[in-house]
């Protein structure tokens, strides 16, 4: 690629501003590269790191915006490089590539987060009801279904996670599961076969108190998931109706 | 001696797409201990990249479908040099492996009446893929690790390992590093299972993620087992061409599936103009017919945009050599065309393929729904790999088995679409089941100190070299454009013999590999390791396609342009030899028994 890119007529360069750096530390220091036209940044990171810098840590998979690795903050906004054009962003200015906030820095554009790996497994597991047919199958509606593929779709790339302030500013990261595990808790609450309760933990362990439904998680989905609408604000719903009804207060105190 | 940390399992699975998930999930089930070591996060696998569905005869759609005639379609497409009796299991047992998906969480898309949802593709005669739009590999890797992680598995993420072990002819374990400290680490293990995927980043235009380098097939090889069919890669038909950074991401089968057509600059349906004999009674003679069937009718036969991959590829192929492509040298694929059919067909599109819109809106700027796509071929699927027994999917080194892409047999000289996705669950679960059984029946191997250094040693060497030894990124990329220009989707035996000049010059350039900086996450140590398994494949790749002097499914020979009969005896095996040369032969197929093969003659 390094030799192709230089021998042909370029539309030009950009300049990019990218972290360095390790959990001791770090700053920001700057490349110069050739672009092409409808290049994203990953494809940019690549070069950079093709021909200047061959130990640039960069996380990445499939560069087509499924699998949810290459999260980073480019110009200061939660984004996947593979699914940011260059054409989108203003190129009079140094491109600035950092690492996540919310999450502890391994190296340059790497973060550990391992975290969200172990809040995982906290929340309970899919239980489904008895299948419908003596084959062992069920039965369900499209309809049904659909509001739960849309929590589906989500490619776990904790760009959520990044933005959100309980975590990136408070680090409640040991009393508060995060949009993720709220949309993940909202996919097996809200399944037509499961039959797990899962609000008693969703108002203690995981915290889903501290969410005061600011939005920017919703705003950086890349799947476009309605974070807070569809998944958070159900579930705070399901808590209240449980915890805080005053008719079922009285009917446990009774 | 190195430094090493070490974690011994009964069971080991390399590789945590949708058979490495499996295998383990199966396998812990038995109360062994399990572990699993990815190169990537858990969950990002390439498993996650397949969009079209998973094949599976549950007849939900069309009640005339079931395992026979799923057995037939494979063997079909595979054309004939398929592994008959794991053609056989794959068709019988996958319905049984997407219904206990769905039982772990899975939400495929429903029929009216509430059961799984199934939609036509390429070489399937009914419909058979249940599906989740297009994104039915997410769904399914998520169903797994959701519920492989309450399995009792134990999960090493960002690991790659470097070789494995082997003690007195059976294999003992693992040895690799972790990506983000960098740290070697040692995997004891009673019986390992290789689920490590394909090979595409040896080609420079494909859909494969940067984890397919063929890890598996060159660990297997240098570990002294048989690979199979390396000859057939499998080239799919439509990616995306334009712009140039995005070139040969996938655009999933799916959009013909549900009615889209492929064009040529002079607006023809070339298709029509090309149909094989094998499949001239499936295939619609009228573009009213083929419509009819991406609509369910039951009485009409395939559009030929549905025919096998490797024939539509190289009818793209054909197009754009002609002179008659899409501007950027693909052609057009239409799917705002059924806007003739379907009222609010934007809706429906987007709907239908939610992913394939939101992709070419966001990286190209066309709305699909609007304005046809340019593709054209990308290095898809890799049909070779090791050779292994078709009921237990060990491989000829006893202890080590192989699932998924990694494992040869299923699809032949090429693979139907929803094929993978079916073979993964269904021979991923057998594998993690004999593994298993394996890990029970022998004593732990011993583990070689010598072969440990070895490795070790090899692994720091390019840091030693640093920053003047040859740069990594290059030669990988040198070795992707020759592979891509040499041994691509048309070959001849004078530019193959040239492919195998540059890999040898590649392999010495390799061995002076130099990185600089230290272990920690460093990209550039990690591609320094992956060149000696992307040119071991290679080499695989490209001598096994020299010894097959005709064309066949997925190998194109212009030099041979012909299906020969007697080549359809015989499959490619490569394996290494006493001086660590690189031996071709060609072993007899397998005969198919009389009752399978009577199948096949009541499908024809």
């Amino acid at each position: 690629m390094a030799g192709t890119s230089s021998s042909k007529a370029l539309p030009g360069q950009a300049l990019f501003r990218i972290w360095r750096g390790d959990a001791t530390g770090g700053g920001f220091q700057d490349y110069k590269t050739a672009i092409d036209p409808g290049m994203v940044v990953l494809d940019a990171v690549h070069r950079i790191q093709a021909e200047q810098a061959p130990d640039l840590a960069v996380r990445w998979n499939c560069k087509a915006g499924k699998c949810g690795s290459c999260s980073a903050e480019i110009n200061g906004m939660p984004k996947l490089m593979c699914m940011t054009r260059l054409g989108e962003l203003n190129l009079d200015m140094p491109v600035i590539v950092e690492p996540m906030h919310a999450f502890p820095s391994i190296r340059d554009l790497v973060t550990d987060v391992s975290w969200n790996f172990r809040v995982k497994k906290t929340i309970r597991k899919f239980q489904p009801r008895q299948p419908d047919e003596n084959d062992g199958t069920w039965r369900m509606q499209q309809v049904d279904v659909d509001r739960v593929q849309e929590f589906r779709k989500c490619i776990e790339c904790f760009l959520c996670q990044d933005v959100c302030h309980v975590l990136r500013d408070h680090h409640k990261h040991d009393e508060f599961i995060g949009p993720r595990f709220f949309v993940y808790a909202a996919a097996l609450e809200m399944h037509p076969l499961d039959t797990a309760d899962r609000v008693p933990a969703l108002r203690k362990k995981h915290g889903i108190g501290y969410c005061n439904i600011t939005t920017c998680c919703r705003q950086v989905c890349p799947e476009s998931i309605t974070i807070t609408e569809n998944a958070i604000i159900p579930l705070k719903e399901r808590v209240v109706d449980e915890y805080f009804d005053p008719l079922k207060k009285l009917f446990h105190i009774l | 001696m190195a430094e090493y940390q070490t974690y011994p399992y009964d069971v080991l699975v390399i590789g945590a797409g949708g058979a490495g998930l499996r295998a383990a999930i199966e396998a812990a089930s038995t109360g062994l201990r399990v572990g699993v070591v990815c190169k990537s996060l858990l969950g990002k696998a390439h498993t996650v990249m397949a969009e079209g569905g998973v094949a599976a005869a549950l007849a939900n759609v069309d009640d005339r479908d079931n395992w026979r005639v799923h057995f037939a379609d494979t063997m079909r497409g595979g054309q004939y040099l398929n592994n008959w009796r794991m053609a056989e299991l794959h068709a019988k047992e996958a319905p049984a492996r997407v219904n206990e998906l769905e039982a772990w969480g899975a939400l495929f898309d429903r029929t009216k009446d509430g059961r799984i949802l199934q939609r036509n593709f390429g070489g399937h005669r009914y419909p058979r893929l249940a599906h989740v739009g297009d994104r039915t590999g997410l769904e399914m890797i998520r169903t797994l690790q959701d519920h492989g992680i309450h399995s009792g598995m134990e999960v090493h993420m960002e690991c790659t390992v470097l070789s494995l072990l082997v003690d007195s002819g059976r294999v003992a374990g693992a040895f690799g590093y972790d990506r983000e400290k960098g740290h070697f680490i040692l995997w004891p293990a009673k019986a390992v299972v290789l689920a490590t995927g394909g090979i595409g980043r040896a080609f420079k235009i494909t859909s494969n993620s940067w984890e397919y380098t063929g890890d598996g097939h060159a660990l297997a090889y240098r570990a002294g087992a048989e690979l199979l069919d390396m000859e057939f890669v499998q080239f799919h038909p439509t990616g995306m061409v334009w712009p140039i950074s995005v070139r040969g991401i996938l655009v999933t089968e799916g959009v013909r599936g549900e009615g889209g057509v492929l064009r040529n600059s002079e607006n023809r349906r070339f298709m029509f103009d090309d149909i094989p004999d094998l499949y001239k009674t499936q295939t619609a003679d009228n573009e009213a017919e083929g419509w009819r069937y991406t609509q369910g009718d039951k009485n009409a036969r395939r559009p030929p945009e549905l025919l096998t991959r490797d024939h539509v590829a190289r009818c793209i192929n054909r197009e754009v050599k002609a002179g008659r492509g899409s501007p950027h040298g693909g052609v057009f694929l239409d799917i705002a065309w059924i806007k003739e059919h379907i009222p609010n067909s934007a809706e429906h599109i987007k709907r239908k393929l939610p992913s394939m819109y939101h992709q070419f809106k966001q990286l190209a700027e066309i709305d699909i729904t609007k304005e046809p796509m340019e593709v054209g071929p990308t290095t898809h699927y890799m049909m070779g790999g090791i050779r292994v027994n078709g009921d237990s999917q060990m491989s000829t080194l006893p202890g080590l088995f192989a699932a998924g892409e990694v494992a040869a047999g299923l699809h032949g000289a090429n693979r139907l679409g929803g094929n993978s996705l079916s073979d993964l669950i269904v021979f991923g679960k057998r594998a993690g089941e004999y593994a298993a059984d394996f890990a029970k029946a022998n004593a732990p191997a011993s583990v070689d100190k010598a072969q440990i250094q070895s490795a070790a040693d090899e692994a720091l060497a390019p840091f030693e070299r640093g920053a003047q030894g040859e740069n990594p990124y290059a030669i990988q990329h040198q070795l992707q454009e020759s592979m891509q220009e040499l041994v691509g989707i048309v070959r001849t035996e004078g530019e193959m013999q040239r492919a195998l000049d540059v890999i040898d010059a590649l392999w010495k350039r390799a061995a002076k590999a130099g990185v600089p900086s230290h272990r920690q996450y460093n990209n550039g140590w990690h591609t320094s390791m992956d060149l000696k398994n992307l040119l071991t494949v290679s080499e695989a790749i490209t001598r096994a396609a020299l010894l097959r002097k005709e064309s066949r499914g997925a190998q194109f020979r212009e030099d041979y342009p012909d299906k020969d009969p007697a080549w359809g005896k015989y499959n490619n095996v490569v394996r290494r030899g006493g001086s660590g040369e690189m031996i071709v032969e060609s072993r007899p197929v397998t005969p198919i028994p009389d009752d399978l093969k009577a199948i096949i003659e009541e499908m024809k």
